[in-house]
């Protein structure tokens, strides 16, 4: 579905977005994150795991480990609510673990994503996933990264601020798009 | 505001407050009868409309669990969400994005035109444009469409100057602003349009038509609507005439109540239509209500959809402004040279960062994947909105292995795409992706359906019994005082955005109702 062309390439001439190229190194998880998640039902094995795996998921590399340890917390929290979720998160790192027999954490980049491409149809898979789509990219924090402004109503929309700013295109006729009132 | 007694049997009951159930009432209320509105989801006011995708979802949205099944993407991707649609005051009018067109002459007789294609139930409408001319005009008066009325069109935002060029670039002619219900003037006490890019989450200066906003209110201030939100319906009862002669219906707190009714039209959008109709089988109607035919849940239709997305090198931020900033109509057009019945068109569209990571590719992981969100900024998006084709196997069923939270079934969502969907949304892509190529993309993305919201033509009307739920007023075949008063009705899908089309419907056949009730033939 996705057509590869020249944008990555150009991305990094343009250094629009710096290192890429360092996705295929170790992810590496902050020192003092997982102690930081205070987290109720998950270990902290189970934290630091769930923090990469969310790394690897959706990997952003200019992305601070912050913003996946959301994704750790609301799993916790989902785990505390509910015992079925807790014991497939557990059952799910521990399977993660003895995929290749070296904790999957302690694994290379390419070995844990080869993992996870051997999993992704599970429900855990699905469990971490489904969170983290919503907790990563729900957190305003993010958005900024994006250059996604967020709510414009208190500040009068973008009528005044920006809605036809382009400048790379000409303006299209009046007929076709009429000033506004 | 009015309060009748669950005993009057003098009022019509209408279920369901968005674009037919509202727009009904208030024409109803207008001519100086009763009515009382039935809607399951709570009232809001525009000051709780909140610009953040997920917290207005979750305000909005109807999340009741439905199953999908079927070979259409849409089951895979959203298996327990097949439709986008709101369940508030309002309906999913609080949620659509305005755009506002005619069905076109030709599509009206969709079998004549398209002729006998294998594995669909193609009809011709039992109504033709000409019949829908003077109310398609009240349509757009009442809900203030751009470029009807004297109204100006919308100014443009940044995601339509790129639509704009790269399709005048390939040779479309057909691309402007379009025709929108919203205001670009201050116009019937509505603001105009901010520009704000939250349609889809409720509009909050009011300039997009709603009825949560328009018809309610106006019927409201008659003295004669009572409008109860919260209030789920169960079932349809008839008397021993079969003629229905009340609506059960749980309220907030789970109590059960039986409104009794002279006429109950009904208007729960096309999936909890026909299983209101379904699940209110009795003894003498054990196939469920107005279901002589069999026809009831058949035929239904969401539109062919997809968007193409693609990636520049300078900024667009096409979330500011207007979702449905504008539209190319060139693809609208009956030509089946390019291997398909029926037109599409494309309409811009763009979605919040949260969105975009669920829907852009929908289960997608990985860095090839994020790369492309990082794209965001330079992004441009357009929606494929085609016409699909009816097919009597696509249809809305009981599930009978899962119950709702009241002990009735809940809905089965079935499609299957047929190959002229297949060959239309191929073409789509294609033409799409050439849109975008013409104004140097560096990347375009073709992205599959959403969950569906243009939900269509599960009771449908036709000129024979045999062949559909209802006659060209809405009235159903079997039951002279039951009628169906939103998009179900739809023989056909057409090219269109639903919605006009949806009000204009009901504006006709509350003219209907009136003359049946004076004429005491319902």
């Amino acid at each position: 579905m996705i057509k590869k062309g020249i944008y990555r390439r150009q991305l990094m001439q343009s250094g629009a977005i710096v290192g890429i190229a360092a996705s295929s190194g170790a992810v590496l998880v902050t020192p003092g994150v997982a102690k930081a998640m205070n987290l109720t039902t998950l270990d902290p094995h189970e934290g630091e795991t769930l923090l990469v795996m969310s790394r690897q998921i959706y990997p952003h590399p200019n992305l601070g480990d912050m913003y996946y340890a959301q994704v750790v917390t609301d799993l916790d929290q989902k785990a505390a609510a509910d015992k079925n979720i807790a014991q497939q998160i557990k059952d799910g790192v521990a399977g993660l673990d003895s995929a290749m027999g070296i904790a999957w954490i302690a694994l290379s980049s390419g070995n844990q994503i080869a993992v996870l491409t051997s999993i992704e149809t599970t429900p855990f898979f699905q469990t971490v996933r489904g969170t983290a789509v919503v907790s990563l990219y729900n957190n305003p924090l993010v958005w900024r990264f994006f250059g996604y402004e967020g709510a414009s109503f208190p500040y009068g929309g973008y009528i005044h601020r920006g809605f036809n700013d382009i400048n790379w295109l000409p303006k299209p006729p009046d007929a076709a798009s009429p000033a506004a009132g | 505001m009015a309060q009748y007694e669950f005993s009057d049997d003098s009022v019509v009951v209408i279920i369901g407050s968005g674009a037919g159930g509202g727009t009904l009432a208030n024409e109803l209320c207008q001519k100086g009868i009763k009515v009382v509105v039935l809607e399951a989801g709570p009232r809001h006011t525009i000051r709780d409309f909140v610009n953040n995708e997920w917290a207005a979802f979750s305000m909005l949205a109807w999340t009741d669990k439905r199953t999908a099944s079927g070979n259409w993407r849409v089951a895979k991707d959203f298996p327990t969400l097949p439709a986008w649609i709101c369940k508030t005051v309002g309906g999913t009018t609080v949620h659509w994005a305005g755009a506002s067109l005619r069905i076109q002459e030709h599509e009206f007789r969709a079998r004549s035109t398209y002729g006998d294609i294998p594995g669909t139930s193609l009809q011709d409408w039992p109504i033709t444009l000409a019949d829908l001319e003077p109310y398609y005009a009240k349509a757009e008066d009442k809900m203030g469409v751009t470029r009807t009325n004297d109204i100006p069109g919308l100014p443009g935002n940044n995601n339509f100057t790129v639509m704009y060029w790269g399709a005048t670039r390939i040779g479309y002619t057909g691309v402007s602003t379009g025709r929108m219900a919203i205001n670009s003037r201050v116009r019937a006490g509505r603001s105009s349009c901010w520009q704000m890019g939250f349609c889809f989450q409720g509009c909050k200066s009011g300039a997009k038509w709603s009825t949560l906003y328009t018809e309610i209110p106006a019927a409201e201030a008659t003295g004669r609507l009572d409008l109860r939100p919260q209030s789920m319906v169960l079932q349809i009862q008839h008397d021993d005439t079969g003629k229905v002669n009340g609506v059960l219906y749980a309220d907030a707190t789970g109590t059960q109540h039986l409104q009794k009714a002279r006429v109950v039209c009904v208007a729960g959008n096309s999936i909890e239509t026909p299983r209101l109709l379904l699940n209110s089988h009795s003894a003498r109607y054990p196939d469920g209500l107005a279901n002589s035919s069999g026809e009831v849940g058949r035929n239904y239709m969401r539109h062919l959809t997809g968007s193409v997305f693609a990636i520049f090198d300078q900024p667009v931020h096409m979330y500011r402004g207007t979702t449905m900033a504008g539209i190319i109509m060139d693809e609208a057009r009956y030509d089946p040279r390019r291997g398909f019945v029926g037109g599409y068109h494309f309409e811009t569209i763009s979605l919040g960062v949260p969105f975009l990571a669920a829907f852009l590719s929908p289960g997608a992981w990985g860095r090839d994947y994020t790369s492309l969100l990082e794209g965001y900024s330079n992004m441009a998006g357009m929606w494929i909105v085609g016409e699909d084709m009816p097919s009597a196997t696509n249809r809305i069923t009981l599930n009978p292995a899962e119950k709702d939270q009241w002990g009735l079934p809940i809905p089965d969502v079935h499609y299957d795409d047929h190959e002229n969907d297949i060959a239309m949304r191929n073409h789509a892509f294609k033409q799409g992706d050439a849109v975008y190529q013409a104004v140097e993309s560096t990347q375009t993305i073709e992205v599959p359906p959403y969950p569906s919201t243009h939900n269509l033509g599960t009771c449908r009307m036709s000129a024979n019994s045999r062949d559909g739920v209802c006659n060209k007023f809405g009235q159903t075949h079997d039951i002279a005082n039951l009628f169906i008063s939103d998009g179900s009705q739809f023989t056909t899908g057409a090219a269109e955005n639903p919605t006009l089309t949806i009000v204009t419907l009901a504006i006709r056949q509350s003219d209907y109702i009136a003359d049946q009730m004076g004429k005491n033939q319902i």
